[in-house]
């Protein structure tokens, strides 16, 4: 939760993919990722990882509210009392956050059901108050707009990671398609991987192996 | 009465907040370095879902749900406001937590002060939200939601105390570099939620 307010003060207008811009959306990859290194998010990110499907709906959807609410809130930010700032970023997330669960609803309704209070759950999702307060309220709307979405893709790969192992290992099968039974193997699901114990295991792990690549050291 | 030893029993330990659902897994993590601190906010957490469940459940049952406003006037027989549950819900949890706030510096102040920035922070825990939305998908009288809301709020207090004893011993251990911190502590949030889940199937 440190490292992750990224000062960006903007002088003149630059073109799209410069730079710093590339790297708003590359940094949550990796160095500043939500869930790995900002500590951002993490319930929904163990919940719903059971399969790959709503994984992928959920990291879709939390993309587009984080992007959405961020560049609502960026370019609110001046008029915004700072005492009552929570509520009426609580107001927009929750705005955002009803339509997208009324269109998964109306479109995606068995991954829908799936997800259940998750969905609703991004309103307090911390991703998204966090990258508000650290980010959209001091930056104008484009920037904010590619810092929502580095931050969902950045939370959509863990989710993915996460995913794919807790459903290879727990089920023997990728986006429901039974890889273990196309090969003509036998595989026994591993039940432990499907509980919660198996992913915050999965994370654990998932975490070490970041860090031993990027180097990133955590004292206590 | 024996349903609501029931429920309550079923909220601390089989459907604990944390290891059964993960929910209000962010404060969890962050503030679960010192015992002292993690109970302060264990308390916090345990008042407010012990108010704001059963005032959402009033809300739900008298306003939001189809029909539910025919003590109004019988025309609104077809009204159906629940699409309506998440700003309704969340407007509560962050008018609810300034007032606690207000009462506890009140009458107090001691407690304000251990408290600190915690108290304003669970308007955005998710175990808060999420605790009225298992809540109102879940078929309890207002008796039982209330039982409910102090019940997971025990659960939760109780795992990010044993939480913050395990961290604290941690201290002295000998960790991998790219382990220490984060990494090592969800593996024991883990084996922790795998010890819970011996209460499983476990009823009165």
């Amino acid at each position: 939760m440190s490292a992750a307010v990224a000062e960006v003060v903007e002088k003149k207008s630059e073109p799209l993919f410069s730079k710093k811009n590339r790297k708003l959306i590359s940094n949550p990859l990796d160095i500043d990722n939500p869930i790995t290194v900002q500590v951002l998010g993490v319930c929904s990110a163990l919940a719903v990882t059971t399969q790959m499907k709503p994984a992928l709906v959920m990291s879709v959807a939390l993309m587009v509210v984080t992007a959405s609410s961020n560049v609502i809130i960026s370019i609110m930010r001046n008029t915004i009392p700072s005492r009552i700032r929570i509520i009426v970023q609580l107001a927009v997330v929750a705005t955002w956050v009803i339509m997208v669960d009324q269109l998964l609803k109306a479109y995606v309704y068995d991954v829908w059901k799936q997800l259940s209070v998750f969905v609703g759950l991004i309103i307090t999702n911390c991703i998204v108050m966090g990258r508000l307060e650290a980010f959209a309220m001091g930056n104008k709307p484009g920037p904010s707009l590619l810092d929502g979405i580095g931050n969902g893709l950045g939370y959509g790969l863990i989710l993915l990671i996460v995913g794919f192992f807790r459903e290879l290992l727990g089920g023997g099968s990728i986006f429901g398609f039974k890889v273990f039974e196309a090969m003509g193997l036998h595989y026994t699901g591993n039940g432990l991987m499907l509980l919660p114990a198996g992913a915050c295991v999965i994370v654990g792990i998932v975490i070490w192996v970041q860090r031993s690549i990027n180097g990133h050291r955590e004292t206590h | 009465m024996e349903n609501l030893v029931s429920i309550g029993i079923r909220s601390i330990f089989v459907d604990n907040m944390i290891f059964a659902y993960f929910l209000g897994m962010c404060s969890y993590l962050a503030v679960s370095k010192k015992v002292k601190t993690a109970f302060g906010l264990g308390l916090a957490v345990v008042f407010v879902l012990g108010v704001t469940i059963p005032i959402n459940w009033l809300i739900q049952n008298y306003i939001l749900n189809q029909g539910a406003l025919t003590w109004v006037s019988a025309d609104f027989a077809s009204v159906d406001l629940s699409f309506l549950q998440f700003i309704v819900f969340i407007a509560v949890i962050a008018a609810m937590v300034q007032l606690t706030e207000m009462a506890v510096e009140k009458f107090s102040p001691a407690l304000y002060g251990s408290l600190g920035i915690f108290l304003p922070l669970i308007a955005v825990n998710c175990a808060i939200l999420g605790g009225s939305l298992f809540m109102v998908g879940r078929p309890y009288n207002l008796g039982e939601a209330t039982v409910y809301g102090l019940g997971s709020g025990i659960g939760w207090l109780l795992a990010i105390v044993a939480l913050a004893g395990v961290r604290e011993k941690m201290k002295y251990s000998n960790v991998p570099g790219p382990l220490r911190g984060l990494g090592i502590t969800f593996i024991l949030v883990g084996l922790m939620s795998l010890g819970f889940l011996s209460f499983l199937g476990f009823s009165i």
